[in-house]
């Protein structure tokens, strides 16, 4: 796969492709698999996608500390709000929907990670609802979303213990945001800047969860992140541009979680987590899950 | 080199992609020392498995491993209770395995009908996982493809004879890694594999009188 985004563009451009397009060649060539078995592929990740999200929604889930659950619900049937009835809310709604299945240990697509895994699912699909975009354009978006991912862990890294939340939701975002923005009909040179404008959005984000569990803040950072992509999104497709090339807002990425203390890389011992209120939730919570365990 | 499809998966129970979906993969391939459910285990805890693991469903999801399951088999989350009903018996231990172990690793014994087997593996984020040790040998086994690992004596030909064992039962090598410690001493071998090498082939590696060791791991990741 691209170990840069500009090559990846670049070539794009000269041969007239999306990025997925682009994408998928790559991966077939890599792989020694047909595209049309890669598609098959992320078909079958979309649909899981869509079944986190339908079971997300009804609100009846919570973790097994009870830290998070039932706000998907909440934001979907609360009528005030100055995005009641936007894309923008379904979007919001559907994040926290997958995050919440993925705490109560219920199937979800770690795209990129497990503690990410709402973003990218919530932009997609509650885009092509929007927009009445089929499923062949939302299993390209993913494809993208892919090549940007690939390129992130290449570059940087896509760990919140190796480069806190900017590598997980921070990654997830920059991705939704450029597959998306290409399912809305952006050039490849577009894609490069959403992604650059919603990463900068992230830069120097924390991995500062209670008790060291994917669940506070992460289901509520995968709306925030959600939200930050949408802004992307909507500035690329306009034709604004982000002067630092995407690539380097990558590096600079990595480059600030391997100087980030070890406190803010998921070890709870920063940020939220080391809060007084933090590390009382935590401590109760964790007794409260061994009693359960039996 | 990174795929698509790492990037776009694993499709996995939550919550964690190294501490559910890695430990699932884990007890998968522990339990393929075995070759089925054991009896009993006793799974040693190092690092953040230990402090965070109870949260994160990690014991849950290395017994079900043990079990059987999948990292995207629903019942992951009731894998405690399922264990039970079937007879496996497990013990959980928080212990330091070495001060410079990767904060996920853990070390499991299992034990069926008197065969016995321990592994110690960690689980290295994104759901992608490196056991280091198989009864007490060095190995390096990521369960991206089939895998034997072995102990033999060094001697000539060891290769060429082990490669046309695979090859009479159609397995293609992908990779194939041999190290010694010394001139004449124990060459360890791990044999990645495209195919699934069956129990045939894995006892005719056995009945070579210079092979001392042997084990069979399936692929457990990877698209």
């Amino acid at each position: 796969m691209y170990k840069a985004l500009s090559d990846a563009i670049r070539d794009a451009e000269k041969e007239k492709k999306t990025l997925a397009e682009v994408a998928l060649a790559t991966e077939a060539r890599d792989q020694g698999r047909p595209v049309a078995e890669i598609r098959a592929a992320l078909q079958r990740a979309l649909d899981v996608m869509r079944s986190a999200i339908e079971k997300g929604i009804v609100g009846d889930l919570y973790s097994a500390s009870g830290l998070v659950g039932g706000d998907a619900a909440k934001l979907r049937n609360s009528t005030s709000g100055p995005l009641a009835q936007t894309p923008f809310r379904d979007v919001l709604t559907r994040a926290l929907a997958v995050q919440e299945v993925n705490a109560a240990m219920g199937v979800i697509v770690a795209a990129p990670t497990a503690g990410g895994a709402g973003i990218l699912p919530a932009i997609l699909t509650g885009l092509a609802k929007a927009r009445s975009v089929p499923d062949t354009k939302v299993v390209d978006g993913l494809a993208t979303a892919g090549l940007i991912g690939a390129v992130v862990a290449e570059r940087a890294s896509l760990s919140g213990a190796e480069g806190g939340c900017q590598a997980e939701t921070g990654a997830a975002a920059g991705m939704a945001a450029g597959a998306a923005t290409e399912m809305m009909g952006g050039t490849p040179s577009q894609v490069g800047h959403a992604v650059a404008l919603t990463m900068q959005g992230t830069l120097g984000l924390v991995c500062d969860p209670l008790g060291g569990l994917v669940e506070l803040p992460c289901v509520f950072r995968n709306a925030t992140g959600s939200a930050i992509a949408l802004a992307g999104i909507e500035m690329a497709l306009a034709g604004i541009t982000f002067a630092i090339p995407v690539d380097e807002v990558i590096d600079v990425m990595g480059e600030i979680g391997r100087e980030m203390d070890v406190r803010y890389r998921e070890t709870a011992g920063g940020g939220l987590a080391a809060t007084p209120t933090g590390r009382r939730l935590a401590k109760e919570r964790l007794y409260q899950i061994k009693r359960s365990d039996g | 080199m990174v795929s698509l499809l790492d990037i776009i998966g694993p499709v996995m129970v939550g919550p964690s992609s190294s501490h559910t979906a890695g430990a699932c993969r884990l007890g998968l391939l522990a339990r393929c020392l075995l070759g089925g459910t054991p009896q009993t285990g006793l799974l040693q805890l190092h690092g953040s498995f230990a402090r965070t693991g109870e949260g994160h469903g990690t014991d849950k999801a290395l017994v079900g491993g043990l079990l059987g399951f999948r990292p995207d088999d629903e019942r992951l989350r009731e894998a405690l209770q399922i264990a039970e009903r079937e007879g496996l018996d497990y013990k959980f231990e928080k212990v330091t395995i070495a001060d410079a172990a990767h904060p996920n690793t853990v070390r499991i014994s299992i034990e069926l009908d008197g065969n016995k087997a321990t592994m110690l593996g960690s689980s290295l984020g994104a759901g992608r996982i490196l056991v280091q040790e198989i009864d007490g040998y060095p190995v390096q086994v990521t369960g991206n493809f089939h895998t034997i690992v072995l102990v033999a004596e060094d001697r000539k030909g060891s290769i060429a004879r082990i490669t046309g064992i695979l090859a009479e039962h159609d397995i293609n090598i992908a990779t194939l890694k041999l190290t010694r410690k010394e001139r004449g001493g124990d060459a360890f071998m791990v044999i990645e594999c495209d195919e699934q090498p069956d129990k045939k082939a894995g006892e005719e590696l056995k009945g070579l009188d210079w092979v001392r060791w042997t084990r069979r791991l399936d692929k457990v990741s990877g698209g």
